[in-house]
C-alpha cells in the first residue's frame, strides 16, 4: 500500500454557526485549529453540535456564518462533489450501497474517477481493514456489523484521502467488536499519517483512541485537552462530568476484582 | 370449434394494432412518469399534485376518459386550424398513457422515498453528484418497486385498449364489441382470450425482468427483455406491408352494418384494394371518422346525419332528407355521398304482437294513454338521440321506465318481457321472425332513414373507387337485407356477417 508520506491536512473552523430555520443554534460561533495527523474527538451528549460541527467540514450541513478551511483552502469555495471526494467519510449507519457487492462498494469511488484496474486496490483495502479478500464477492447483507463497517472504512479510504471524517462510527456496534476495530482505526490513522475527526458520545473511547479531546455542549466547544489533562481534571465542569462516567464504571470494576 | 377458429385467424392483425397502441401508451407513460417520479420525490408539493392528479384520472371509467378526448381534440384541432385526428390512435394514445401514469408513478416514489437515507448520505459523503447518485445509486435501488408499477401499468393498458374500438381504433376489442353484437360468442371468447393471453404474457416477462433486477441476474432481465422486444416486432409485422391502396371500411355496431361492410370491402378487394375494417363505431362517431379521412367508406342513415349532424327538426319527404344531407355533408365536410343503397333502415316501435292486439294498439299515438304502464327499452344511443326527443315531443310520451341495451339485448328484454315497447329497425329480421307488431307514426315525427353510401372527403372524386361502389347504388331491397341481418341476429344456426354478405352478394348478384 502506497501510505501518505505526507502528514493530513490541517483544519481551521473560524466563527463557524450553524441556525436552523425555527431559531434552534446547533452550532454557536466555534473557532478552531486542528493540527495536520492529529486524532481529533469530538465528545458531547445528544444536540451539542459535534454531528452538525463535523458534517460542516464536508459541506453535508452548510454553516449558517463562518469559515472553515482544509490546509488553508476555504470549504465553501471548494467545488461541492470535488471537496467530498478527497475526504473519506465514515457514520454510524454505514450506507453500504446493498446492491453492489463489497468489492464494487470499497472501489465506487475509484470507478468515479475512471480508474480502470481497481481489482489490487481493492485487495489491499480489504488487507488494510483485516477482511478476507475472498469478502470481495459477496453482498453486504451476507455480513455482520463489524465487517459492514470495515468496508465502510474501506470504501472511505479507497481514495486515499489525507482526511477523515467519522460520525459515530462505532456507534450500532457491540462492545468487543467496537473495541476492536477502535483500535484498528488508530492503527490506520498512525500508518497512513491521517488527520482524523471522530464525533463520538463515548469519553472512554474518546479518552483512548484520541490525541485531543473537545467537548461540546450547548453548540460550543467547552473543553480542549488531551485525554492525559482531561483525566487529571484540567477540562472543567462538563468535561469532568462525562469523564466521571467511564472513570467510576472503572473504580467499580475494580473494587469488585478486589472483593473477589 | 370451427367459428372459434375462423375467429381467431381474425387475432393477429388486431393483435398488433392492440399491441402498438399499448406499448405507445405505456412507453410515453413512462417518458412522462419518471421524470415526474424523480421531482416528485424531491418536492413533497409537486408529489401531491402529480398523485393527486393520478389518481383522479383513475377514477374516471376507461370508457368514458377515450370518449372525452373526442370532443377535447375536435375543439382542439378547430383551435390550431385543423389537423388533429380526434379519432383513432391519438385519442386513444392520450387516454391510455395517463392511465398508465399512476402505477409508474406511484410506485416510483415510493420507490424512492423508502431508499433507507444512510445510503443516500454515504453517496453524498462520497462526493456522488445528483445524476451519478440517480444511476448508480437511486435507480437500481427503485428498478425492482418501479418494474412493479410498470407490470401493473401494462396490464391496465392492455385491458382498457380493448376499449379504443369505440373511438376508431383497431384493437382485440373490435372481436368482443362485433361478437357481442352478432352474439358470436366465439369471436368474444377470441378476442378476449387473445387480450388476456397478451397481458399475461407481457406480465411474465416484465415479471422476470423485474426479479432479473431484484437478484442481479442481468443476463436474465436481458433474455426477457429481447423476447419482449422481438415479440412486438413480430407482432408488428402486419402493419408493415403499408400500400397506398389500403382503404379503410367502416361500421358502426350493429348486425346489417357489419354485413353491409363486408359486402362494400369485397368489392373493394375485387378492385383491387387492400382492404381494413373499422367497426363498432359509434354514430357519431363514423360520420366523423369518414370527414376526418379515418374511414374511406361506411354506410350510414339519412335521418341520423339529418337529425343529429345538421341538427333539423323538420320532417320532409325521403328523397328529400337525402338530397338534403348530400349536399350538407359535400358542403361542410367534404364528404360524398355515393347513392341510396334502396333500403330504408328507420326507428320502428315496436311491441310483442299479441301484447300489442290485446292493448289495441296499432300506432304510437295509441301508447300515449297506456305509456305510463309500459316499460321502454332501448339501443344505447336512442334516448339521447334527438328523434326520441321528436316522438315525445309529437305524441307526449311517458314511459314507466326506460332502458338502454345493446340492441340484441333490446329484441330480448321485449321478447321475454322485461320490455314492452321497443324502436326497433324497420330492416331487421327480428321484427318478423319475434313476431313483433310495429307500430305506424301517423304524426311522421320519426324522418325518413335511407341506407347512403358515404365516402371519405379524399375518395368522394376517386373515380376507381366510386366505380367499385356503384353496383350497389340502389340495388339492395329491404327484404333481402333483413334476411341477412337475421341470418347473423337469429339464435340458431347463426352464420357470420362474413357469410352473411356472401350470401346477400349471391342472392343481388353482385
Amino acid at each position: 500500500m502506497p501510505e501518505s508520506r505526507t502528514p493530513g491536512p490541517s483544519l481551521a473552523f473560524s466563527g463557524v454557526t450553524k441556525r436552523y430555520a425555527g431559531g434552534t443554534v446547533a452550532v454557536d460561533n466555534v473557532s478552531l485549529e486542528i493540527a495536520g495527523g492529529s486524532f481529533v474527538a469530538l465528545v458531547g451528549t445528544s444536540g451539542s453540535g459535534k454531528s452538525t460541527l463535523l458534517k460542516m467540514i464536508n459541506r453535508l450541513v452548510e454553516p449558517s456564518a463562518g469559515t472553515l478551511a482544509i490546509d488553508g483552502e476555504q470549504v465553501g469555495h471548494a467545488e461541492l462533489h470535488d471537496l467530498r471526494r478527497g475526504i473519506g467519510y465514515v457514520f454510524q449507519n454505514i450506507g453500504l450501497f446493498p446492491h453492489m457487492t463489497v468489492a464494487e462498494n470499497i472501489g465506487i469511488g475509484l470507478w468515479l474517477a475512471g480508474e480502470k484496474d481497481r481489482g489490487p486496490r481493492i485487495a489491499e483495502l480489504l488487507d488494510l481493514v483485516d477482511l478476507p479478500r475472498d469478502f470481495a464477492g459477496r453482498m453486504p447483507d451476507a455480513l455482520s456489523g463489524g465487517q459492514r463497517q470495515r468496508v465502510g472504512v474501506a470504501r472511505a479510504l479507497a481514495r486515499q484521502p489525507g482526511l477523515m471524517l467519522m460520525d459515530e462510527p462505532f456507534g450500532a456496534l457491540d462492545p468487543v467488536t467496537r473495541d476492536q476495530l477502535g483500535t484498528a482505526i488508530r492503527a490506520l490513522h498512525d500508518r497512513l499519517g491521517l488527520t482524523t475527526i471522530m464525533v463520538t458520545h463515548d469519553m472512554a473511547e474518546a479518552l483512548l483512541l484520541a490525541d485531543r479531546v473537545l467537548v461540546m455542549a450547548g453548540g460550543r466547544i467547552v473543553a480542549d485537552a488531551s485525554p492525559k489533562a482531561l483525566l487529571a481534571g484540567k477540562g472543567g465542569p462538563e468535561a469532568d462530568a462525562l469523564v466521571a462516567v467511564p472513570r467510576e464504571q472503572a473504580r467499580r470494576l475494580h473494587a469488585l476484582e478486589d472483593g473477589a | 370449434m370451427s367459428a372459434f377458429l375462423e375467429a381467431l385467424s381474425r387475432v393477429p392483425p388486431l393483435l398488433a394494432q392492440h399491441l402498438l397502441l399499448a406499448f405507445s401508451a405505456l412507453a410515453l407513460g413512462l417518458v412522462i412518469s419518471l421524470p415526474l417520479a424523480i421531482w416528485s420525490a424531491r418536492r413533497p408539493a409537486v408529489a401531491s399534485i402529480a398523485l393527486g392528479f393520478a389518481s383522479l384520472i383513475q377514477t374516471i371509467p376507461s370508457l368514458a376518459l377515450l370518449a372525452l378526448f373526442y370532443p377535447l381534440l375536435l375543439s382542439l384541432s378547430v383551435l390550431v386550424g385543423g389537423g388533429i385526428p380526434a379519432l383513432g390512435f391519438l385519442p386513444s394514445l392520450l387516454a391510455l398513457t395517463l392511465y398508465a401514469l399512476l402505477p409508474i408513478l406511484r410506485n416510483g416514489v415510493t420507490g424512492l422515498a423508502g431508499i433507507d437515507p444512510a445510503v443516500i448520505e454515504a453517496a453524498d459523503g462520497m462526493g456522488m453528484t445528483a445524476w451519478q447518485k440517480l444511476r448508480l445509486v437511486e435507480a437500481p435501488l427503485v428498478a425492482p418497486v418501479l418494474m412493479a408499477g410498470i407490470r401493473t401499468a401494462a396490464v391496465w393498458t392492455i385491458g382498457a385498449a380493448t376499449l379504443s374500438t369505440t373511438v376508431g381504433q383497431p384493437s382485440l376489442g373490435d372481436m368482443i364489441f362485433a361478437g357481442l353484437q352478432t352474439q358470436n360468442w366465439a369471436l368474444v371468447l377470441a378476442g378476449c382470450l387473445a387480450a388476456a393471453a397478451l397481458a399475461l404474457t407481457v406480465d411474465a416477462l416484465l415479471g422476470v425482468i423485474e426479479r432479473g433486477i431484484a437478484t442481479r441476474k442481468r443476463a436474465r432481465a436481458f433474455v426477457a427483455a429481447g423476447l419482449l422486444a422481438i415479440g412486438v416486432l413480430a407482432a408488428l409485422a402486419p402493419l408493415w406491408p403499408r400500400s397506398g391502396q389500403t382503404v379503410v371500411v367502416g361500421a358502426k355496431g350493429f348486425s346489417e352494418q357489419y354485413i353491409l361492410a363486408r359486402v362494400i370491402g369485397h368489392r373493394l378487394e375485387a378492385a383491387g384494394y387492400h382492404v381494413e375494417y373499422r367497426e363498432g363505431l359509434g354514430s357519431v362517431v363514423a360520420f366523423a371518422a369518414a370527414a376526418g379521412g379515418d374511414v374511406d367508406v361506411y354506410v350510414d342513415y339519412s335521418g341520423t346525419i339529418w337529425t343529429n349532424e345538421m341538427k333539423r327538426t323538420d320532417v320532409p319527404s325521403r328523397p328529400a332528407i337525402v338530397q338534403g344531407v348530400g349536399a350538407w355533408a359535400a358542403r361542410e365536410h367534404g364528404v360524398g355521398l355515393v347513392g341510396t343503397l334502396g333500403f330504408e333502415n328507420t326507428y320502428a316501435f315496436a311491441m310483442r304482437g299479441d301484447d300489442a292486439a290485446r292493448r289495441h294498439v296499432t300506432s304510437i299515438a295509441d301508447l300515449t294513454a297506456i305509456a305510463p304502464q309500459l316499460r321502454f327499452a332501448t339501443d344505447i344511443e336512442f334516448l339521447e338521440r334527438p328523434e326520441w326527443a321528436a316522438v315525445k315531443r309529437a305524441y307526449g310520451l311517458e314511459f314507466k321506465s326506460a332502458h338502454p341495451y345493446q340492441p340484441t339485448f333490446m329484441y330480448r328484454a321485449l321478447t321475454d318481457g322485461t320490455a314492452d315497447v321497443i324502436p326497433a329497425f324497420s330492416s331487421d329480421g327480428r321484427i318478423a321472425a319475434d313476431k313483433l307488431k310495429v307500430l305506424a307514426d301517423p304524426k311522421g315525427a320519426i324522418p325518413g332513414y335511407d341506407a347512403i353510401l358515404m365516402v371519405s372527403p379524399r375518395r368522394a372524386h376517386d373515380e376507381r373507387f366510386l366505380r367499385a361502389l356503384q353496383p350497389l347504388v340502389g340495388h339492395v331491397p329491404v327484404e333481402a337485407m333483413r334476411e341477412a341481418n337475421y341470418m347473423v341476429d337469429r339464435d340458431d344456426d347463426k352464420a357470420s356477417p362474413e357469410a352473411a354478405a356472401r350470401w346477400l352478394e349471391k342472392t343481388l348478384g353482385l
